[in-house]
């Protein structure tokens, strides 16, 4: 730093922005070094939502941990309650009924939807065009209609459970999906015709933020802003989990490595996911949603109420919980902000011996700094928006 | 002369009410505008449709406990928001706003207040002098952050003040005078301004909207990034002047724009005023448009815009204006 002051004859300012700024879309706090206006250094300091979800997680059974995954991802709860689950699956190597299977899938698309919508809301009120916040919400009010439908919750829904999903979702969930299909496709154009070519949003976005490709690999991030960079990595379709490799959809990518590439791979995201959507509602069957295996289903009321041995089983893995072999296993999805992943260390127990989360928001907010050195302050509220992140991941 | 001095009083009197109730409706106008297309409704409850919602927040505003902080320069702190105020209800003493006409004891008055022959000039001065309300506003608050948002305020005005200005003088050229009323005349039997100097219009608008500090220039309250500007110190009344003064300036330009570019009164039948108000309220529901429609700029493209965009673009019109009128005469 003073090596800097010396050869550029300027002043290197320290400011503080956050952890209550309102552009900082939670409890992030950054350290920002000013030359000028221009940024030289950003440091995020991170830690005021910790919650120590990851030792919480030694002192809960398998099932019991699954309502703390929600409140990681808080935007979009079912892509970590997959996450998680398929870790868990993992030690029994069970087989998912097909309905299930299909419902994870719309479960982990819609909530792909839900969590962009409210990235393209904030991200565009961040950058001031206010309108796309209040038609992105209202989008997102749909999404969480379905879920409310499907789970009695709007966003912390805890839905999936290892070996399937809870229960069955009523007929009104593919009504109100059919609808919300249809739609969704037009109005991710009205949002597109309020930002794509806009000359504003163009100055505000292309060239701010670059990540170039090597920079990317090297920091690790995951998702839209590894795609943003030109990377054409996207878990599921290069390592399917679950039914992906039945879905035909395109891996959005863009070569920009600034905001504006973030903003497009998204947008096409948000239009893949719509596909997906579509393709499972016509393919998925009928049946069951919760595995038979005995070692981990968990009986449905139906068997509860009449069934003597329904009633022990239930209460015997409500409260104790089953016991996962000795091992260790590693489950990931490829969640709206990038690879979320469970490693879970066994040791024959009904709690995990250790749990460790690799939260996307985590890894890709490392990148900050790099996307913000030479931009000016101003930028720095975008770049921060195009990161997506949340802190209930970062800090966990 | 008695009955001349009355009446100008009363003119006064009418065209400040009218243009305090026009403020008041233009927030209605804008909540409801925007709520409309951001697909909610704005305000309801207060009256039918919400219509009595300007008035209970006027009332609220003057209700409000008027907080001096401590150490504020005193005079000065009081000063800012009228010297923000008056110059913005003053410009409409010039304003042409019908051509309509009464006969009070045997001698023909206008209904507008007054018709100056540098009546542009006049208009333009006194936004200047708004500016200072702004720069005393944040000096005298006695905090850094009202303090830097006035300067990026006045920085933002200034810088577009210029470009305003310039962006004038090619109708100024084509009417040969810059008395408002005799702009609106020369464009009563010949085409709008509008037609032939539209690069002049479109300049005008720019800066119009960059001068009001509305969306996309509404850099100096960006809620995103900062939660207001200047007045950040300012409550009760004091803060509603400032409120006040920005709608009102917002007319003004809008004014100007309809006299200067879209023939001012004159229209095809009926009452000239109409038409007046119509072009205004055209303007003013153009700007709401803008605002539900476009992102902020960044501050230094904002000074790009102005200074490396508007006015070589403004020069050049005037330049070409010139030579067209010399090559015509």
């Amino acid at each position: 730093m003073s090596a800097m002051v010396k050869d550029n004859l300027s002043e290197i300012v320290t400011v503080n922005m956050g952890p209550q700024h309102p552009s900082t879309h939670g409890v992030l706090r950054l350290v920002v070094d000013l030359d000028g206006e221009t940024i030289v250094g950003v440091r995020p300091d991170v830690g005021f939502l910790h919650r120590g979800v990851e030792k919480l997680a030694e002192h809960r059974t398998y099932h019991q941990f699954i309502p703390l995954t929600d409140r990681l991802d808080y935007l979009s709860p079912l892509s970590n309650n997959l996450a998680y689950c398929l870790a868990v699956e993992k030690f029994f190597d069970v087989k998912i009924p097909e309905r299930a299977e299909y419902l994870r899938v719309i479960f982990a698309e819609l909530a792909r939807a839900a969590s962009h919508l409210v990235w393209i809301a904030t991200h565009a009120l961040d950058i001031g065009a206010m309108t796309v916040f209040l038609y992105a919400f209202r989008e997102r009010e749909l999404i969480l209609d379905m879920f409310e439908i499907a789970t009695g919750q709007r966003m912390t829904s805890s839905w999936i459970r290892v070996g399937g999903i809870r229960e069955d979702v009523p007929p009104l969930f593919f009504e109100k999906l059919k609808e919300f299909v249809s739609i969704f496709d037009d109005r991710i154009n009205t949002y597109e015709n309020l930002l794509t070519k806009n000359r504003i949003w163009l100055s505000r976005t292309v060239g701010i933020g670059k990540l170039s490709r090597e920079d990317a690999l090297d920091y690790g991030v995951s998702g839209p802003i590894m795609r943003g960079s030109g990377i054409d990595f996207d878990l599921r379709r290069d390592e399917p989990y679950g039914i992906y490799n039945r879905f035909k959809f395109e891996v959005a990518v863009s070569d920009g490595c600034d905001i504006y590439s973030r903003y497009l791979v998204r947008v096409k995201e948000m239009r893949e996911s719509n596909k997906i959507l579509q393709q499972a509602l016509d393919q998925i069957p009928e049946g069951p949603v919760m595995t038979d295996d005995p070692r981990i289903e968990i009986p449905s009321h139906e068997d509860v109420y009449e069934k003597m041995e329904a009633l022990i089983r239930r209460f015997y893995i409500i409260t104790k919980g089953f016991a996962a072999p000795k091992g260790e296993a590693y489950g990931c999805v490829e969640a709206p902000k990038g690879e979320l992943g469970f490693y879970i260390v066994s040791d024959g127990d009904t709690k995990p011996y250790r749990l460790k989360i690799r939260a996307p928001s985590y890894v890709n907010l490392g990148a900050l700094e790099a996307m913000a050195k030479g931009h000016m302050l101003a930028d720095l509220v975008g770049i921060i928006g195009s990161v997506d992140i949340v802190l209930g991941e970062i800090d966990r | 002369m008695l009955v001349e001095l009355i009446f100008v009083v009363i003119k006064i009197l009418v065209v400040i009410t009218v243009l305090l109730l026009g403020v008041a409706y233009m927030t209605w106008l804008e909540r409801k505008v925007i709520g409309h297309m951001q697909v909610r409704l704005g305000p309801t409850h207060v009256g039918w449709k919400g219509l009595l919602q300007p008035i209970a927040d006027g009332l609220k505003l003057v209700a409000k406990e008027d907080i001096i902080p401590t150490m504020v320069d005193k005079p000065v702190y009081i000063i800012a928001p009228l010297l923000s105020l008056i110059p913005a209800l003053s410009a409409f003493a010039v304003i042409p706003f019908t051509n309509a006409t009464v006969n009070l004891f045997g001698t023909e008055y206008h209904l507008y207040i007054t018709d100056v022959n540098i009546g542009l000039l006049y208009v333009l001065a006194l936004s200047s002098v708004g500016t200072y309300g702004i720069i005393m506003s944040g000096w005298a608050s006695n905090s850094k952050y009202a303090l830097l948002g006035s300067l990026r305020s006045s920085a933002q005005v200034i810088s577009y003040e210029t470009a305003m200005g310039l962006s004038l003088i090619g109708p100024v050229l084509l009417a040969g005078t810059v008395s408002l009323k005799g702009i609106t005349e020369a464009q009563a039997n010949g085409f709008w301004f509008i037609v032939p100097q539209f690069v002049a219009f479109v300049v005008y608008l720019i800066s119009a909207i960059a001068e009001t500090n509305r969306a996309p220039f509404d850099l100096p309250e960006a809620e995103t990034e900062l939660v207001a500007g200047f007045h950040v110190e300012y409550s009760s009344m004091k803060f509603a002047m400032f409120f006040l003064a920005e709608y009102a300036n917002m007319y003004v330009v809008s004014s100007i724009a309809t006299i200067v570019f879209l023939g001012g009164w004159n229209g095809p039948f009926g009452p000239s005023f109409i038409w007046f108000i119509l072009k205004i309220v055209a303007l003013m529901f153009f700007y709401l448009w803008l605002r539900a429609t476009l992102p902020r700029l960044r501050f230094d493209q904002l000074m790009t815009l102005g200074w490396k965009i508007l006015i070589p673009i403004a020069l050049v019109n005037v330049v070409v204006t010139s030579i067209v009128l010399y090559a015509i005469n």
